[in-house]
């Protein structure tokens, strides 16, 4: 299954670099991405490349974040938006941009977007304590969300002017327009970073099937773990937002798109699971660029409209297998 | 010596003393039966030998002191098996008895043959190598159970503390069970099983430990210790006795 969903990646990948107002076909790709002055390869290298390797990437750390989250909290409803990160992120860039004076491709955005993931973590474990346990972490964490939640709403209703509250909103929808290698190479590292902390704790979150206490008895620093993921999550989930606005959905889904093709092992779900995030965000943004409409539908509206259809056909196959038991 | 002895053990939960001073205990090839009514201390006792509970006091396995830290060490050494086992995700039952060798490395993605040697000697154990491939959410309360305990046994730990792992089953399975602990105990491990079927403690159990209210009230052979006076001193029991395998073990007939 890993394989094919790479193989689904590596297609959408050549996808996204073909489509767009100029429909590119896959030879004139290739010699854009050879290099050159053609407008193609100025499209493809400028323009399609990063934006493609974005949402790869993003995709990627969203499905893991959110297979990684599940894992720690024994619970397939779990997903990046529980712990606040992403929430502050976006509050913390939606200031930026209304009274920071910066636009929404500014650089000044991923930058505050990831310290607005680190304080909302920060604030997590100032509240929850250190050794606290799931439900009072959850609790903090989902009240954290709506606060950074509110915080926003009180942005966009402070902006100082119409267009500011415009860009706020537009930005918060989610979008991978526009995006350039700068927004890669200064978020990428963070991602990558949040990825590897992630995936570090795959035993744990095996131990952690048994619950928190077998976990400990069978070596596992829960304590510890937990604060891996926290920090992960932080890192990787926070510079993902800070470049693309909020990006819903694909945390949650992602996992369950593969957790029966990879055993239920929480564990041997995450690669399957960042995957199935690249993927259904590349497939999300391809889509964004091919509807035809005047403005650009931004891609975190259309990632809930792409995987929800799939979510539902998931559901059903759950449903039968539990009356079939 | 070999085998478990605990020094003046207390255990505290929120500011109440639930274990006071235990002193105890198991050679090496024993299977003690941990008994006492609801709320006796019982399963505080397991869990600070576990090292999941702060306690005062010290704790000696092997004739090693059990401290904080040497997380990994610890269990490597220390099966559990708590009351209500939770198993979060829809696990073969293969998968889920290979987290026993978790202590072990990983045996996951780098398998050694001493995993699967251990793997599939805690399934046969208890009877469950036909059902190595389903779903454990798919199995019976009881199978469950079984899969669970073959999950502590896949450790191999040389101390196994078990917290009542007979109530999900029927009467065979529980003969089973208790028969299979004392199978392991005299391998040369020690076994530290919670139980509340007196008649069952007595019958299986090298040593019977009796808890109330986080004292230890009485330790031995289960025919001396389950005397009648503590029978009804600290159950309220008043009970007969019957013979069975040559031991006089107790049958409670009503409340005193």
């Amino acid at each position: 299954m890993t394989a094919a969903l790479a193989l689904l990646c590596i297609l959408l990948a050549g996808l996204s670099l073909m489509a767009g107002p100029v429909w590119l076909p896959p030879a004139e790709v290739l010699q854009g991405l050879a290099g050159g002055e053609s407008t193609a390869a100025i499209i493809v290298t400028d323009i399609r490349l990063p934006r493609t390797l974005l949402a790869l990437a993003i995709g990627a750390t969203l499905g893991l974040a959110g297979a990684a989250l599940q894992g720690l909290v024994r619970n397939p409803l779990a997903e990046p938006t529980l712990f606040g990160a992403p929430a502050a992120a976006a509050f913390a860039s939606a200031l930026v941009l209304a009274f920071g004076g910066a636009s929404a491709l500014s650089l000044a955005l991923p930058v505050a977007g990831m310290a607005g993931a680190f304080v909302s973590v920060a604030l997590l474990f100032l509240v929850a304590g250190q050794r606290a346990g799931i439900t009072v972490l959850l609790l903090a964490g989902l009240a954290l969300n709506a606060f950074f939640g509110a915080a926003t709403a009180l942005v966009l209703n402070l902006a100082p002017n119409p267009f500011a509250a415009l860009e706020i909103a537009f930005w918060l929808l989610g979008s991978l327009e526009d995006r350039s290698f700068v927004h890669l190479a200064l978020a990428g590292p963070f991602m990558a970073l949040g990825a590897l902390l992630l995936a570090s704790q795959a035993k744990a979150y095996r131990a952690l099937t048994l619950g928190e206490e077998v976990a400990a008895s069978l070596g596992t620093d829960v304590a510890r773990s937990r604060l891996a993921v926290a920090a992960g999550l932080a890192l990787g989930v926070g510079a993902a937002v800070s470049v693309t606005g909020a990006i819903g959905f694909v945390g949650l889904v992602a996992p369950h798109l593969v957790r029966r093709a990879a055993g239920s092992d929480p564990a041997r779900i995450l690669l399957p699971s960042a995957l199935a995030g690249a993927a259904l965000l590349t497939a999300a943004d391809i889509l964004v660029r091919l509807v035809p409409a005047t403005t650009e539908i931004k891609t975190g509206v259309v990632t809930a409209l792409v995987g929800v259809p799939f979510f539902l056909w998931r559901i059903l196959h759950i449903r039968r297998a539990e009356e079939g038991a | 010596m070999s085998g478990l002895a605990l020094d003046q053990v207390s255990v505290s939960l929120g500011g109440h003393p639930v274990l006071r001073d235990v002193t105890l205990a198991v050679a090496a090839g024993a299977l003690l039966a941990v008994v006492g009514p609801n709320g006796a201390g019982k399963t505080s006792l397991l869990r600070a030998v576990a090292g999941l509970a702060p306690f005062t006091g010290t704790i000696r396995l092997g004739g090693e002191t059990l401290g904080a830290g040497a997380a990994a060490a610890r269990a490597r050494r220390i099966a559990y098996l708590p009351q209500r086992s939770e198993l979060a995700w829809a696990l073969s039952v293969r998968d889920a008895v290979l987290l026993g060798r978790l202590p072990h490395g990983d045996p996951f993605s780098r398998a050694t043959p001493e995993d699967g040697r251990a793997v599939a000697a805690a399934l046969d154990r208890l009877g469950l190598a036909a059902l190595a491939g389903r779903p454990v959410t798919e199995l019976s309360g009881g199978e469950r159970a079984r899969v669970m305990l073959a999950r502590a046994l896949a450790t191999e730990a040389p101390l196994l503390l078990a917290d009542e792992p007979t109530t999900a089953l029927d009467p065979a399975h529980q003969l089973a069970v208790l028969g299979l602990l004392r199978e392991i105990a005299a391998e040369g491990r020690t076994v530290l099983a919670v139980l509340h079927d007196l008649t069952l403690a007595a019958r299986f159990a090298d040593t019977v430990a009796v808890l109330d209210q986080g004292r230890l009230m009485a330790a031995g052979p289960p025919e001396e210790t389950l005397s009648e006076a503590l029978l009804g001193t600290v159950f309220g029991l008043a009970c007969t006795r019957v013979l069975v395998d040559g031991r006089q073990v107790p049958v409670p007939l009503a409340r005193r």
